[in-house]
């Protein structure tokens, strides 16, 4: 589980994160959703230890935390294995050649593993990028924007894996653009705007609280943004 | 660390652009440095017409013959004479560039050296397309011309001392063929004695006697003292110099060598450092390491630790390279390797400064090369070539940064000429500060 409590985070006069609490239960996907520059990207790197914020407090340490920026953070000029294999020795895996294999199987990237990252489309990086947050087998997994870069095809070879490990007990926070995905996949969202959380519970639930049931989660988030003056 | 160091070892081996730059660049300046000081400077060819006939180069001097041609050889030495038969075909070797410069020496050289009542001149023809090679031909022929004006004024000198002695002393000697013999002052005065013991003493004439023989005394004892007085006009200034600062001095070719080394050095660190230190931001990398699987302080020591080892043995090579050509002591390696550890850690430092406060590759090399060249050139720059004001503000400025004190390590590693342990602490002590900045640095932008 990972619990978040009055998490706030400012640059200079403007607060980028205001006083955030939230949790995800084991086997549970958390969508943060917002508009742009609510904070949501903030809010993750903060959760994953990435950036220090000003007040509050994260229940998990960083090294127990998965992390998939949204930019891969990968060596351009290593193969995906040598990527995978460094990371893996970094974040001191018992055994490091079984993690790799293991993350080259589930990414299924096995036949490009002896290809530089530089040659990857971006897509596949992103699988890499995604493999390496996974390498740890963490039992919180933090995903800012994972799909903006995938295919349709990837993105639901994305959400396939990530529902196996949703099945195996890990609990998944991503953060996204996209409404309809957070509809279709997250167990509940986090409404965050002007670095404020609005709203946290299902989309269904959000529909009724706007009352505009039946015409779309879309729909009915715009109009309770609206509603909330954004 | 290691598995950092594994990983951008590998890097830098696919990075084919870098490790070329890091072995080329120091090969071809030890190779040029060594070639320019193990070749003696090319003389510049110059055209020379000699119109001084056959045997002409023979003039008589207070009866012994001087050959001038063993004193023209002295224009000849400090360049690669092309003879050639006529004035034009001298002009015309000067305009086709050919040669630097063309010296015309005139039929009547000999003869006005001989009666002395007007200069003997020489005729000197060049190009003024360039201002510098203008200068380089003027103060080259005018410094062989010097030396073969002084070399005739000591023969002139010695053959007018050899006249004086004659007068002075008497005795033989031949003009045109014919002997004459001198009687000279001093005999002179001796048959004046004579003379006057066979006058009474108080006469008129052995009064006029003694005037004689004082004035005889006096003429002697004061062209007794023109040897010197003639040797003074023939060099009237000498040159004693002697070093106030630096005694000990370091060969010119030590400096060299420590100077491309420290220059390499310099360029070879700052770019590995502040590159790999950068390319860890762009790559994104950066902030993943960083929370919880190394930290900064790890990151920078493993990037000082790298640039510094590379970069040491890269100097190290090529200071074996220049030892091909340049004689160094061998017996010295370990102080060598000590100034070249010392200073790789100064630069490697300072290159991690120059890292954090770029977020790509390319802004940190540009960055790096921008802050060193101006340093290095400060380091440079010789006391009483600006005011002194200027110049103390230069020794500051230079002392803040490694490049001086890595040159001055390197300078006594090399030869013993200076004291080795002052700027290795001055360069320990400066890669402290600059790992300090680059620490500081990581922070901010983490």
């Amino acid at each position: 589980m990972l619990e978040a409590r009055g998490v706030s985070k400012r640059y200079g006069a403007r607060h980028a994160v205001r006083q955030v609490s939230l949790a995800a239960r084991p086997g549970e996907l958390l969508a943060i959703i917002g508009p742009n520059g609510a904070g949501k990207t903030t809010l993750l790197s903060i959760l994953a230890g990435e950036t220090r914020a000003d007040g509050g407090t994260v229940s998990r340490r960083p090294e127990e935390i998965g992390w998939v920026p949204q930019q891969p953070a990968l060596y351009g000029r290593l193969t995906v294995a040598e990527n995978l294999r460094l990371f893996a020795r970094l974040e001191r895996c018992a055994d490091v050649g079984a993690a790799v294999e293991r993350m080259l199987a589930q990414t299924g990237l096995g036949d490009r593993a002896g290809d530089r990252v530089e040659t990857l489309s971006g897509g596949n990086r992103q699988r890499v990028n995604v493999a390496i947050g996974l390498l740890s087998e963490p039992q919180v997994l933090l995903l800012d924007e994972p799909s903006t870069a995938l295919d349709p095809g990837q993105r639901e070879r994305l959400w396939e894996f990530l529902r196996g490990l949703l099945a195996g007990g890990t609990a998944v926070v991503y953060s996204t653009h996209n409404v309809q995905e957070a509809e279709r996949h997250a167990h509940r969202v986090v409404v965050l705007a002007d670095g404020e959380v609005v709203y946290v519970g299902s989309p269904r639930e959000l529909e009724d609280v706007v009352g505009a049931s039946g015409l779309g989660f879309e729909t009915a988030f715009v109009e309770f943004l609206r509603r909330r003056g954004h | 660390m290691r598995w950092l160091l594994l990983k951008d070892l590998q890097i830098l081996r696919r990075s084919p652009l870098l490790v070329a730059l890091l072995v080329i660049y120091p090969i071809v300046v030890s190779v040029l440095i060594g070639l320019a000081l193990s070749r003696a400077p090319e003389k510049p060819r110059v055209a020379i017409l000699n119109q001084v006939p056959a045997g002409g180069e023979i003039i008589s001097l207070g009866g012994e013959e001087v050959n001038t041609a063993r004193y023209s050889e002295e224009l000849f030495e400090a360049v690669d004479p092309v003879r050639v038969g006529s004035r034009e075909e001298a002009m015309e070797l000067v305009r086709e560039g050919e040669v630097l410069g063309a010296l015309i020496i005139p039929a009547d050289i000999t003869t006005k050296l001989q009666i002395g009542l007007e200069p003997a001149t020489v005729e000197v023809l060049y190009n003024a397309e360039e201002p510098v090679k203008a200068q380089f031909v003027q103060d080259t022929i005018k410094s062989q011309v010097q030396d073969a004006n002084a070399a005739l004024t000591r023969k002139f000198t010695d053959v007018a001392l050899d006249y004086l002695d004659l007068v002075v002393s008497g005795g033989d000697f031949s003009f045109l063929g014919r002997s004459f013999n001198v009687l000279g002052l001093g005999p002179a005065e001796q048959v004046l004695r004579q003379a006057r013991a066979k006058v009474p003493p108080n006469s008129p004439e052995a009064r006029q006697i003694q005037q004689v023989i004082d004035f005889g005394r006096l003429a002697r004892q004061n062209l007794d003292l023109s040897d010197e007085v003639l040797s003074s006009v023939g060099e009237p200034i000498r040159v004693d110099a002697r070093v106030v600062e630096g005694a000990g001095s370091t060969a010119l070719s030590s400096f060299a060598v420590a100077l491309a080394v420290t220059v390499s050095l310099m360029f070879v660190t700052l770019l590995l450092a502040a590159g790999t230190l950068a390319l860890e931001r762009e790559e994104n990398a950066f902030r993943r390491l960083v929370r919880g699987l190394v930290s900064r302080t790890t990151l920078l020591a493993e990037k000082v630790g790298l640039a510094a080892a590379c970069s040491s043995v890269v100097a190290l090579l090529m200071l074996c390279g220049l030892a091909l050509f340049v004689e160094l002591d061998w017996a010295r390696f370990p102080l060598w390797a000590a100034a070249a550890v010392a200073g790789a850690l100064g630069f490697a430092a300072m290159g991690a400064a120059i890292g954090a406060l770029a977020r790509e590759v390319r802004a940190a090399s540009l960055l790096a090369f921008m802050v060193s060249l101006p340093i290095a050139f400060l380091a440079l720059v010789p006391s009483g070539a600006v005011s002194s004001g200027l110049y103390d503000a230069t020794q500051v400025i230079s002392a803040l940064f490694p490049f001086d004190p890595a040159l001055a390590a390197l300078v006594a590693a090399l030869d013993g000429s200076s004291d080795l342990l002052a700027p290795l602490v001055h360069l320990l002590v400066l890669a402290l500060a600059f790992a300090t900045a680059a620490r500081l640095g990581l922070r901010r932008f983490g």
